[in-house]
């Protein structure tokens, strides 16, 4: 354990250097300067440097186990999310606990005398600082994974409005290609809209639905059938002539769904479903 | 024995699940419900399944074998109140109950039964 005793040593003895030494590094090799204020980055050094410390002194064995490692993941983990939030690129996240190596390699060499002992110390400090770098690593590219998946769900709940076009009318107005994910979604939204409105007839328009293979055509008389079965009745509005093209040549079978070429034709029939008809006002 | 109550509301029959409808229950209902049709001469008959979380394949079916045997006993039936979650899970198992009509709640369901009885009485 002699050469722990003297990891600890250097890290208490030539702190102050250390801590100068690796923060100018880091302003020097780092290729995005001016997203953290040098003050900060004292800051999370001097912090991150005395979680290790403490580390060390409890347990240097390579297996970093126990409370104080534990510590030092937290603070890394929060660092990197940090980090990737404040547009740092992988690399210089990863920098910050690689470019420590040299400064502690210098502080080691100076102190220690015996060259065997110098050996096994500057082992310790690899093993040790890139187990914690390749976790930082990992920490950023989850908290990057994150902003990743909010903004696809961001994406498919701005993707999917339900509007309601008159009394107990919804309107669906589908844009970009439907998958199976998304159909869900469509549904889930769209039956959770008849619900709130009392609706009795709801238009799905897929004008900007680019291409209607089977697939998709299976997803729609999925969404209908689901809404049938909530009481309400579905109109497929927007076929475009391409469109009418592709699913009479796949063969798809609409079944007994009403379909129309255009959102206005869908409205007057709901309308007149509803029993309800928009005439012009009458001259005076 | 647990069963399910049948009310009748004029010329209409009212069934308001309330509890979870496990396999015998519901088979326990369509006997009921079929006795009741022949005695009361209902014209028609309206399932409450707004209670109702989960409806597997089984349940589903019995559902549409009620519609089937009330439309041959001279009675439409209309399913009310089925649940988002329930309407997609019934979809994904690939069963649409074609043969049901359906509405959203209690009121509309019974406008439409109205409706359907009338247009069955005036063929």
């Amino acid at each position: 354990m002699s050469q722990v005793q003297g990891l600890t040593t250097v890290l208490e003895e030539s702190e102050q250097s250390i801590l100068q030494n690796w923060i100018k590094l880091q302003v020097e090799t780092s290729g995005s300067r001016g997203l953290i204020k040098e003050a900060e980055l004292r800051n999370q050094a001097t912090n991150f440097l005395s979680v290790f410390r403490n580390a060390v002194q409890e347990n240097a064995g390579e297996q970093q186990q126990g409370p104080a490692w534990d510590e030092v993941r937290t603070f890394l983990s929060a660092l990197s999310a940090s980090r990737a939030l404040q547009g740092f690129s992988p690399s210089d996240t990863a920098l910050f606990v690689f470019s420590l190596k040299q400064p502690l390699f210098e502080a080691v060499q100076a102190t220690t005398r015996n060259s065997e002992q110098l050996v096994d110390e500057l082992r310790l400090v690899t093993s040790l600082l890139d187990k914690l770098g390749l976790y930082t690593f990992e920490a950023y590219q989850r908290s990057r994974e994150q902003v990743i998946q909010r903004q696809q769900q961001e994406l498919l709940d701005l993707s999917t409005p339900v509007v309601e076009l008159w009394d107990g009318i919804l309107a669906l107005p589908l844009i970009g290609t439907l998958d199976s994910e998304r159909t869900q979604t469509v549904m889930e939204s769209l039956l959770e809209g008849i619900v709130a409105h009392e609706a009795t007839i709801a238009i799905i328009d897929i004008t900007g639905v680019p291409t209607v293979d089977t697939l998709v055509a299976q997803h729609l008389l999925k969404t209908v059938a689901a809404a049938r079965l909530m009481g309400a009745q579905c109109i497929i509005s927007g076929i475009r002539p391409q469109i009418a093209q592709t699913i009479v040549h796949l063969g798809v079978d609409l079944g007994d769904v009403t379909t129309k070429s255009s959102l206005s034709e869908a409205l007057r029939l709901a309308l007149q479903k509803n029993g309800q008809t928009i005439a012009p006002l009458a001259k005076h | 024995m647990e069963r399910i109550p049948i009310l009748q509301l004029q010329q209409f029959l009212l069934v308001t699940i309330q509890v979870e409808l496990h396999d015998q229950l519901a088979i326990t209902l369509q006997d009921d419900l079929t006795e009741k049709l022949s005695t009361s001469r209902a014209k028609g008959v309206l399932i409450d399944i707004s209670a109702l979380d989960i409806v597997d394949s089984f349940i589903g079916r019995t559902l549409a074998h009620i519609a089937s045997m009330a439309r041959i006993m001279d009675a439409a039936t209309v399913l009310v109140g089925m649940r988002p979650a329930v309407a997609i899970t019934l979809v994904e198992l690939g069963m649409s109950l074609k043969g049901i009509d359906t509405a959203l709640n209690v009121d509309k369901g019974m406008a439409l039964l109205t409706e359907l009885s009338k247009s069955a009485e005036s063929r």
